[in-house]
């Protein structure tokens, strides 16, 4: 339990992702089973303990520490995890440490009526650090800034195999994922996966760029639209549903007004998008509505229903189809899709064209603001798990631009913890003669480590104010520091004080050169936004 | 006849002996001072005498300069002393090389102020030894019982392990410039590192002078030399000052991890402030089981708290049936660690 504690608490802190990468291999490499597997079950929200309330903990220590004592402590640490964790009157030192995995057993095995004791005994033998992660793993949320997709990912680098492999076999496995862990160290075969409707390793694709045009000829390849929704992939196999989002995860439960309608026996992958495929396409922020939530209200399901835009026939009751080449699998799809409900089903259009001038102007005027660029799919490739070089591009529509003028940074984190290198910028508002600058968003990449030094430079020269972390940076008509801020798409925000939100922001191009009062006003971005929703 | 607990007295200059007619830890230069430990806020220049131990004279005179005050006399840990009648003794405190608690006496009664103490054992100065008394005047930087501070091997460990980990970045390791950073030196090499460790210029003068006083700190250099851009190799370990770690002086090293050696770093919301990956668990002050089990020690009837959180500790004392107040002193740094 201690080490999974130092894990937690170490994720928590590294910034970087190859960082979290390298402590989770070395949890991994170093923890026996099957201690490391329920590590691995609870980083991969495998576990869950329901008879364990957080109000229950608060009664455990009102039994064991004053009540004033507890209260300077709790207005001090401010959180109620940890201030437990750290007031609790411990044994330990006294008794041997419970494993991570004698943890997991005896939390699983309590009944309402018992958690208490249980718990009590587990804190009364850890050290402040494991009983800060027990409450959290009781409670339900590690929240260390590590998702499922990046625990696969070190699982891979630990095992040596591509994450796919991993992802493939992963709803078939139970924790502490003996098997698993033996495969990936060498010493026992491939996990066999035993389970009904399994997840297939999702093809990507690569970015185009200017030299792989000079090698592919356009006789070669179909254009599909890409949809700017989530990918996923709906299997119905033996009578079990699932959805599953592109890195794997079941996603079912999330949108049961599709996931509860896959009547067949296949495999697709596609795109989900809300609205109704014969009248209206949603957009992101529709979509968003819909996602990271636990319960899906009735009226969510019927203001934002979900559908999903078929690009590919995976698997046809009972066969196959990767292997078949991509025309092949596309006539399948199309008389296979025209079985299916349509306001819940429909087959991603191709776009026809016969020169890359053609496609390079559809591709730049889209006939729906979904859509953010066009897909190249070799004719005759296989569908292929990860991301091989060649048989799909992406060519992606060209990011929208605004000046905008830097009116904040803070420090980052880590490697960046000494530069000012998270920044919001404003753009002009008001009457022309008097106007004021107004956030719309923050960007904090996009520039080089050269860059990176001038600006935090000239943040630290200029700064008219401090708040913590935080400087606020001189910013008028004409003294300021003007950015090329390149963003995917706008949205309406009741949030934000601007009512407009990007999408994606980044740092295009420094404008040493331009004068703040010639940087973008509010109105432009309106416009664009007015513009985009006129396509719906 | 004056009892021991009228010995001292808060006044705003600090803690005051007015019969012995000296003040203690002075925040503002006075005639007579007594001075329980370096620390720039116990130990101030400008006092007409002070009377501290060697250690303490030796790093006031390298911070200060040699006139640092009007004159100096030096106080032998467990040798009683008279001043205009009060008499008074030095003992360890355990805080850094040279730190004493000063215990005065009168009327058969004794009265002591524990400066800033710790009962964990450190490598790099005498341990702590609890005085019997009837008043005891403690500190209380760490007086909540949040505030529980682990094996500082454990800690050491941390880092060593990290080293494993990330073995290309180099790890500065913010502590402050006098104790903190000796022990951390001093336990990396308990811990069997024997690789030099790189300090920044501010703690040169003072790593010296521990090595001189026979506190062994192994091979040092200089993590920047004037004039030269090269760095300490990858997977060095540097220490600095606290300010110095996120700061620009940090970035010429390779792909630096901040690291910060306090009892702060005990609290999620402060290690998250400060921007620090690697939170080191290591204080120089007594933590909550410390202060209370000190107090016990003592067997003092009354306790007097002063700068850190002195409400909890006077609780604690409450509710075990002990007098306790809070002195509400001025002028000592609450985050100085």
């Amino acid at each position: 339990m201690e080490r999974f504690a130092e894990l937690l608490d170490r994720l928590v802190l590294t910034p970087s992702r190859n960082g979290k990468i390298r402590l989770l291999a070395d949890y991994f490499a170093t923890v026996p089973d099957p201690d490391r597997g329920y590590g691995l079950a609870g980083l991969t929200g495998g576990l869950d303990f329901p008879a364990v309330k957080p109000a229950m903990l608060r009664a455990l220590l009102e039994e064991r520490v004053d009540a004033v004592l507890f209260a300077y402590s709790y207005d001090y640490v401010g959180d109620l995890a940890e201030t437990v964790s750290l007031i609790w009157p411990g044994k330990e030192g006294q008794a041997v440490p419970p494993d991570l995995s004698q943890v997991v057993e005896q939390l699983s095995m309590a009944s309402r009526s018992d958690a208490p004791a249980v718990m009590a005994r587990l804190l009364d033998r850890l050290s402040p650090s494991g009983r800060f992660a027990a409450i959290k793993l009781a409670t339900g949320g590690l929240r260390v800034g590590v998702s499922a997709r990046l625990t696969k990912q070190a699982l891979a680098e630990f095992g040596k195999v591509e994450v796919q492999e991993i992802e493939e076999l992963w709803h078939g496995l139970n924790p502490p994922y003996i098997g698993l862990f033996a495969w990936l160290e060498g010493r026992g075969p491939r996990p066999e996966s035993a389970a009904k409707a399994p997840f297939r390793p999702v093809m990507l694709s690569h970015a185009i760029t200017e030299t792989d045009f000079a090698s592919i000829t356009p006789a070669d390849y179909a254009a599909e639209w890409k949809w700017d929704g989530i990918r996923v992939q709906a299997v119905a196999e033996g009578g079990i549903c699932r959805l599953y989002s592109r890195t794997g995860d079941d996603i079912s439960g999330a949108f049961p007004d599709l996931s509860e309608r896959l009547d067949f026996d296949a495999a697709l992958d596609g795109e989900l998008l809300v609205g109704d495929p014969r009248e209206k396409t949603g957009t992101f922020s529709d979509l968003q509505q819909r996602l990271n939530r636990k319960t899906v209200s009735r009226a969510m399901l019927e203001r934002f229903p979900a559908f999903l835009r078929c690009y590919d026939l995976l698997f046809l009751e009972g066969r196959d189809m990767r292997t078949l080449p991509y025309t092949q699998r596309r006539e399948a799809l199309q008389s296979f899709i025209a079985e299916l409900p349509p306001d819940r089903f429909d087959l991603s259009p191709v776009v026809p064209f016969t020169s890359w001038e053609e496609l390079d102007g559809k591709r730049r005027n889209p006939p729906h603001p979904v859509i953010e660029g066009v897909m190249l799919k070799r004719k005759d490739s296989p569908y292929l798990p990860g991301r091989p070089k060649g048989p799909w591009f992406k060519w992606k529509r060209d990011p929208f631009t605004v000046d905008a003028v830097l009116m904040y940074a803070q420090r980052g984190h880590g490697k960046r913890s000494s530069f000012y290198s998270d920044y919001t910028f404003g753009v002009w508002e008001g009457p022309a003669d008097a106007p004021v600058l107004v956030p719309v968003g923050k960007a904090y990449f996009g520039f080089t480590d050269a860059e990176l030094r001038e600006i935090d430079k000239y943040v630290r020269d200029n700064t008219i104010e401090r708040f913590g972390p935080v400087r606020a940076v001189r910013a008028d008509l004409h003294h300021g520091l003007v950015i090329e801020v390149a963003f995917e798409g706008l949205s309406r925000s009741t949030r934000h004080k601007s009512g407009i939100a990007m999408r994606f922001p980044r740092i295009s191009r420094l404008r040493w050169d331009k004068p703040p009062h010639e940087a973008d006003r509010i109105e432009t971005l309106q416009a664009l936004l007015e513009e985009r929703e006129l396509l719906l | 006849m004056v009892k021991a607990r009228d010995l001292l007295r808060p006044r705003p200059e600090g803690l005051c002996c007015p019969e012995g007619g000296f003040f203690i830890d002075p925040v503002r230069p006075v005639e007579r001072a007594l001075i329980t430990h370096g620390h720039a806020d116990h130990a101030r220049a400008g006092h007409g005498s002070v009377l501290a131990t060697r250690e303490t004279l030796d790093i006031m005179a390298l911070r200060y300069g040699p006139d640092f005050a009007g004159s100096v006399q030096e106080a032998r840990l467990g040798e009683t002393l008279t001043i205009n009648g009060v008499r008074l003794t030095f003992h360890p405190a355990g805080h850094v090389l040279g730190s004493a608690q000063i215990a005065l006496e009168a009327g058969g009664g004794r009265i002591v102020t524990s400066g800033d103490y710790k009962r964990t054992a450190d490598p790099t100065c005498a341990p702590f030894a609890p005085i019997p008394c009837d008043v005891f005047i403690t500190e209380a930087t760490f007086g909540l019982p949040v505030f529980t501070h682990p094996d500082p091997a454990h800690e050491i460990g941390q880092l060593l392990t990290s080293l494993q980990q990330f073995p290309e970045r180099t790890h500065i390791v913010g502590a402050y410039a006098l104790g903190k950073a000796q022990r951390v030196i001093a336990l990396l090499r308990e811990a069997g590192y024997d690789q030099p460790i790189f300090i920044h210029g501010a703690l040169a003068k003072l790593c010296d002078y521990y090595q001189n006083a026979g506190v062994g700190l192994g091979p040092l250099q200089p993590a920047t030399v004037e004039g030269l851009r090269e760095a300490p190799p990858p997977g060095a370990i540097v220490v600095a000052p606290p300010a110095a770690i996120d700061d620009r002086w940090s970035r010429r090293f390779s792909n630096p991890l901040s690291c910060f050696a306090s009892g702060w770093m005990r609290i999620r919301q402060r290690v998250r402030q400060r921007g620090v990956e690697l939170p080191l668990i290591l204080s120089d002050h007594a933590d909550w089981a410390e202060l209370t089990q000190t107090i016990r020690d003592t067997g003092a009837e009354e306790v007097w708290v002063t700068h850190g959180r002195e409400e909890a500790l006077v609780r604690w004392c409450e509710i075990n049936a002990i007098a306790a107040r809070p002195l509400h002193l001025a002028g000592y740094e609450d985050e100085a660690e």
